[in-house]
Formats: structure tokens, C-alpha cells, sequence
């Protein structure tokens, strides 16, 4: 359904984006993370017919943005940066210039707009002037206008930035419901947000794709994905380490934190060294009172991953 | 073209949604009044026209134009609507003719509400209507022109006040360059084609003919070539934001 080639974009001397590849198929929820100033935002202006590509193309549908601009526009539904909006409206009526605008009239338009409406929870607010609505109003009133044709292809940039936790789950649930028949790509730089919702993520640093994978493949990536975390009674972190010999999957260990007769310990294994834990538990009579397998974090990932903020100029 | 009216229409209800619109109306009223009948010595003039009207228009429009069109494209810049309206399934050209034509309809109804002045000279003589509804066209034209301008200028910046700005200094440049008092000093020094063609590009010589009740098709060329000129260089601009 979109279709990213080679897609270059630079302001003047500066990079933003370089050569980046992708696609997403309807049914796929992409997850655009990255830092601020990656490129995330220019890549989705790019994708919505916004900005022009230095070079490289991009297809939505089958069309290419550039040459075939209104058929590739007006199969996708775009919630911009920051939910712009006509502060001089009033929700109903920027819904409604809205779906004018997608060549929506009479009933049809009526009924499109009444659904985007119930879906984005705004009955409420239908009447009220856009510029008196609170931010999670305001999000949600431009998300509806995004909603409002039930485009095939849906760009959100930072559809969650601002709200509040319900809000956000709000969001995330509606994302993930809406992914079943669509193809969505959405940018945030919440990681829980990508595991909740995400069934593909695109780490983008400094106009680079760094990674392009499943939620669960990269959390593998973390440093400690695999390590055995392990808090054990009767038995000191001295004697605890004095029967590693026995422990042959054993690569590091670390000391979390000790007492009289409790500790806590994380064991990098290079084999299968669960078993010989709990064999070696056994044996001396500890009683293991934690245990659990690191599954990683995405925060790890991206920290690992992308390059730390310093002499980043803003994305604007 | 519904795609057009659709941007027309929204653009047209956010000045009447405001107290801007019924201020400029307010104020463009009292201020030909004045200029008519106080500056221009209306009922001295004791003639049934309307050259002591009409005379003061590219004057007014000097300020008033670019006041109505400065916040076409600054305040979709400033609100980043703008992206939110150009990825929309619109061309670039639809949204500014939709934009530029909301705003000129709503100049030709502050222009119409000046009919009191027409009535005035029917109740006090027998006015030449034809040449009365040529001042009226080349009125509407002059503030087509002046607004072409100001929304070209207005697509430069997302600062509404420098857009004003710009927009009054172009237009008065405009009118400066073919006003007597300032073509007379010209005369006295300068070679005949320049004089020649800052007349040609003025807008007081192609807006005297319509005062007149004269339509020269070229003084209507003029005007149309400045307001499609003026939108085409907006288009080229707002392309070159994108790109």
C-alpha cells in the first residue's frame, strides 16, 4: 500500500533524510521512532505529497505522490505535527470543510462525518470553536479529520504527544483496531507506545533507517535481553559465586544487591544455564524467592542504537 | 471548481465570524463618506457624477486591501494548517483562487454597500449610470489587482504585519509611478520610455478610464494581467516552500 524507494530529502547542505526503503502492507501498523531531528516528520510530509523529494519515490495505492499528487492524496488520511487546525471553527464545521474538501456532500458526507465523530469520542465538543478545545479534544478532533473519507492509508505524526494516559490508550486502542484493514504508519518516540500498538517498527537516526523489525525481534537487540535475573535466600553473594564452577553456562554475573541471607544477582548465560541454576538451587537448599528472564527493553534498543543528542540541530 | 468554493466559502465565513469583517466594512464606509464628501467637495462640485467618489479608491485600497488579504496565507503559515491543506486532494492553484477569490468577493460586498452614494446622485440629479457601473468595474478591479498583490506577499511570511507591509509599499509603488504630481517630476529629467512605461505599469492611468465610463480593453488586460501574474508568482512561492 505505500512504498518508499530511495527516498532522499535535503534542506540546502543539511541532510534530513538519505536513502531510506521501505513498505508497509495493509493490515501493518509501522511505528516511526526515532529521535527528534531524525527525519521522522520530513519522511511523512514526503509520504503525504507535502514536501517535495530531493530524489527517490513514493508510491500510496500504486501512485506515485509526485506525478499522480490528488489520486495518491486523497487515499490517505494525515494527521500533521502538532494537530493544525482553523482556530476560528468550530469542530463540526472544520469536519465538515474537511470532508467537502475529500469530495464528500450530502448524506454520505453527513454519515462520514458522524462516524469519524463517534470514533474520536467528540460528540461533546461538536459545537464548541476548535481554539477553546483542550489538546486531547484538539488531537482527536484532527484525527477525525484524518478518519473522516476512511482512507485506505492512514500517516499520523505523533498522534499521542501531549495526552494524557487514558487519552493515549484512547489512541493507541483506536490505532490498533483501525491496523486490522489499513496501513498506518505513525511516529511517536514513546517506546511502550510501539509495543502496544506496532506490529513493525523503523528506528530512524539522523535521516537513516537503523533498524526495520518486529517489537519483540528488537528487544532481542537489548543488552540484556536473555540475562537471568535471580534473588535467592540462604546464601550469600561469597558463597553464591564460590559454586559457579558448577554453573557452566555461566559468561558474567553481576551483584544487584545483597543482605544477610538474600541476594540478587544477573547472570549472562552463553548456554542454557537455567536448568543448572535450579539443579544447583536444589542441591544446597536455596530458596529462590525472584526469578525471571529479561526479555529487554525497547528503551535499551534505541538507546543502543541511535547516537546520543548533542550537537543535533532541532528538527525545525 | 467545487473544490474551489469549498475554500471560498470557509475562507469567506472566517471574516464574517470575527468582528474583522464588519470593523473593515464599518471603516471603509465611513472613510469613502468622508473622503466624498468632505475632501472631495462633493456637493460643491455640483456635478451628478461619481468622480469624487470613485477618485479616493486607490487611495483607500492602498491600506484597507492589504489589510483584508494579509492573513491568506501568513495565518495558514503561522497555524501550519497550510500542510494540512495542501495534502488534502486540492491543487496548489484551487486553494489560491479559492482564497483569493473569498477575499475579493468580500471587497465587492463592502463596495456594494456604498450604493447610498449612487442613490444619492440619482435623488439629487440624473447621473450617467453606464458610467457610474464602469467606476464601480474598474474599482473592483483596482482591489482585485491590490489583493493579487497582498496575497503573494502574504505567501512570503508567516508574520501578518510584514505581509501588510510589503503588500503597501508594492501597491503604493503602483500608484506613485503613474500619479501626476510624481510623473511631472519624472518628465523633467528622465527619457521619455521610462515616463512611458511607468504609466504603462501605474494602475491611476488604467483606472481613470473606467472613472470615466471609458472600458479600454487594455486597461482590463492591465488589471487582469496583474491579479493572474500576482497569483501565479504565489503559487511559484508556496511551490518553493514545499520543495
Amino acid at each position: 500500500m505505500i512504498t518508499v524507494e530511495m527516498l532522499t530529502k535535503s534542506f540546502g547542505p543539511k541532510l534530513a533524510v538519505d536513502n531510506i526503503s521501505f513498505s508497509v502492507e495493509r493490515g501493518e501498523v509501522l511505528g516511526f521512532l526515532g529521535p527528534n531531528g531524525a527525519g521522522k516528520s520530513t519522511s511523512m510530509r514526503m509520504i503525504t505529497g507535502f514536501l517535495t523529494p530531493t530524489s527517490g519515490k513514493v508510491f500510496v495505492c500504486g501512485f506515485d505522490v509526485v506525478d499522480q499528487p490528488l489520486k495518491s492524496r486523497g487515499r490517505i488520511g494525515y494527521l500533521p505535527e502538532n494537530a493544525p487546525m482553523y482556530s476560528d471553527m468550530t469542530v463540526g464545521g472544520f469536519l465538515n470543510f474537511c470532508a467537502e474538501l475529500r469530495g464528500l456532500s450530502g448524506s454520505p458526507k453527513r454519515e462520514a462525518i458522524d462516524r469519524a465523530v463517534q470514533r474520536c469520542f467528540l460528540q461533546p465538543v461538536l459545537s464548541q470553536s476548535v481554539d477553546t478545545l483542550s489538546k486531547g479534544y484538539r488531537h482527536r478532533t484532527c484525527l477525525a479529520q484524518a478518519l473522516v473519507h476512511d482512507p485506505e492509508v492512514l500517516i499520523l505524526d505523533e498522534p499521542t504527544d501531549g495526552l494524557d494516559p487514558n487519552q493515549k490508550h484512547e489512541i493507541r486502542s483506536l490505532i490498533r483496531e483501525m491496523g486490522r484493514d489499513k496501513a498506518i504508519i505513525f511516529s511517536t518516540h514513546i517506546l511502550e507506545e510501539v509495543e502496544a500498538a506496532c506490529t513493525r517498527a523503523i528506528i530512524i537516526d539522523r535521516g537513516k533507517i537503523v533498524a526495520n523489525s518486529t517489537p519483540a525481534e528488537l528487544k532481542t537487540r537489548a543488552p540484556q535481553a536473555g540475562t537471568i535475573v535471580v534473588g535467592l535466600r540462604g546464601v550469600t553473594w561469597g558463597v553464591f559465586q564460590s559454586h559457579f564452577s558448577t554453573l557452566r553456562a555461566l559468561e558474567k554475573s553481576e551483584l544487584m544487591w545483597e543482605s544477610d541471607s538474600k541476594m540478587m544477582a544477573r547472570l549472562q548465560p552463553k548456554g542454557d544455564l537455567l536448568p543448572e541454576l535450579l539443579a544447583l538451587a536444589q542441591s544446597k537448599n536455596w530458596q529462590i524467592e525472584h526469578l525471571n528472564v529479561d526479555e529487554g527493553r525497547l528503551d535499551d534498543v534505541f538507546r543502543s542504537i541511535t547516537l546520543p543528542d548533542t550537537d543535533r540541530t532541532s528538527e525545525k | 471548481m467545487k473544490a474551489i468554493w469549498t475554500i471560498a466559502k470557509r475562507e469567506l465565513s472566517s471574516y464574517f465570524s470575527s468582528p474583522v469583517a464588519y470593523v473593515f466594512i464599518v471603516i471603509f464606509l465611513l472613510l469613502t463618506g468622508f473622503f466624498t464628501f468632505m475632501v472631495g467637495r462633493f456637493f460643491e462640485r455640483g456635478s451628478a457624477d461619481l468622480l469624487a467618489f470613485f477618485v479616493w479608491h486607490p487611495w483607500l485600497y492602498l491600506f484597507l486591501v492589504p489589510a483584508v488579504g494579509m492573513r491568506l496565507w501568513s495565518e495558514e503559515l503561522r497555524l501550519g494548517t497550510m500542510e494540512l491543506l495542501l495534502t488534502m486532494p486540492v491543487t496548489t492553484w484551487q486553494a489560491i483562487l479559492g482564497k483569493f477569490l473569498a477575499s475579493w468577493l468580500f471587497l465587492l460586498i463592502a463596495l456594494l454597500l456604498t450604493f447610498p452614494m449612487v442613490a444619492t446622485v440619482a435623488y439629487l440629479g440624473h447621473p450617467d449610470i453606464g458610467r457610474i457601473l464602469s467606476g464601480y468595474g474598474g474599482s473592483f478591479l483596482l482591489a482585485g489587482a491590490f489583493l493579487a498583490i497582498t496575497c503573494m506577499t502574504s505567501s512570503i511570511t508567516r508574520n501578518q504585519v510584514i505581509s501588510f507591509i510589503l503588500s503597501v509599499v508594492i501597491c503604493l509603488f503602483l500608484i506613485l509611478c503613474s500619479w501626476p504630481p510624481v510623473t511631472d517630476f519624472v518628465v523633467s529629467w528622465a527619457p521619455a520610455w521610462i515616463v512611458d512605461a511607468l504609466a504603462g505599469i501605474g494602475v491611476m492611468t488604467h483606472f481613470e478610464g473606467f472613472q470615466r465610463g471609458v472600458i479600454d480593453s487594455r486597461d482590463l488586460l492591465f488589471f487582469l494581467s496583474v491579479i493572474v501574474f500576482f497569483l501565479f508568482t504565489t503559487s511559484v512561492i508556496l511551490r518553493a516552500r514545499r520543495a
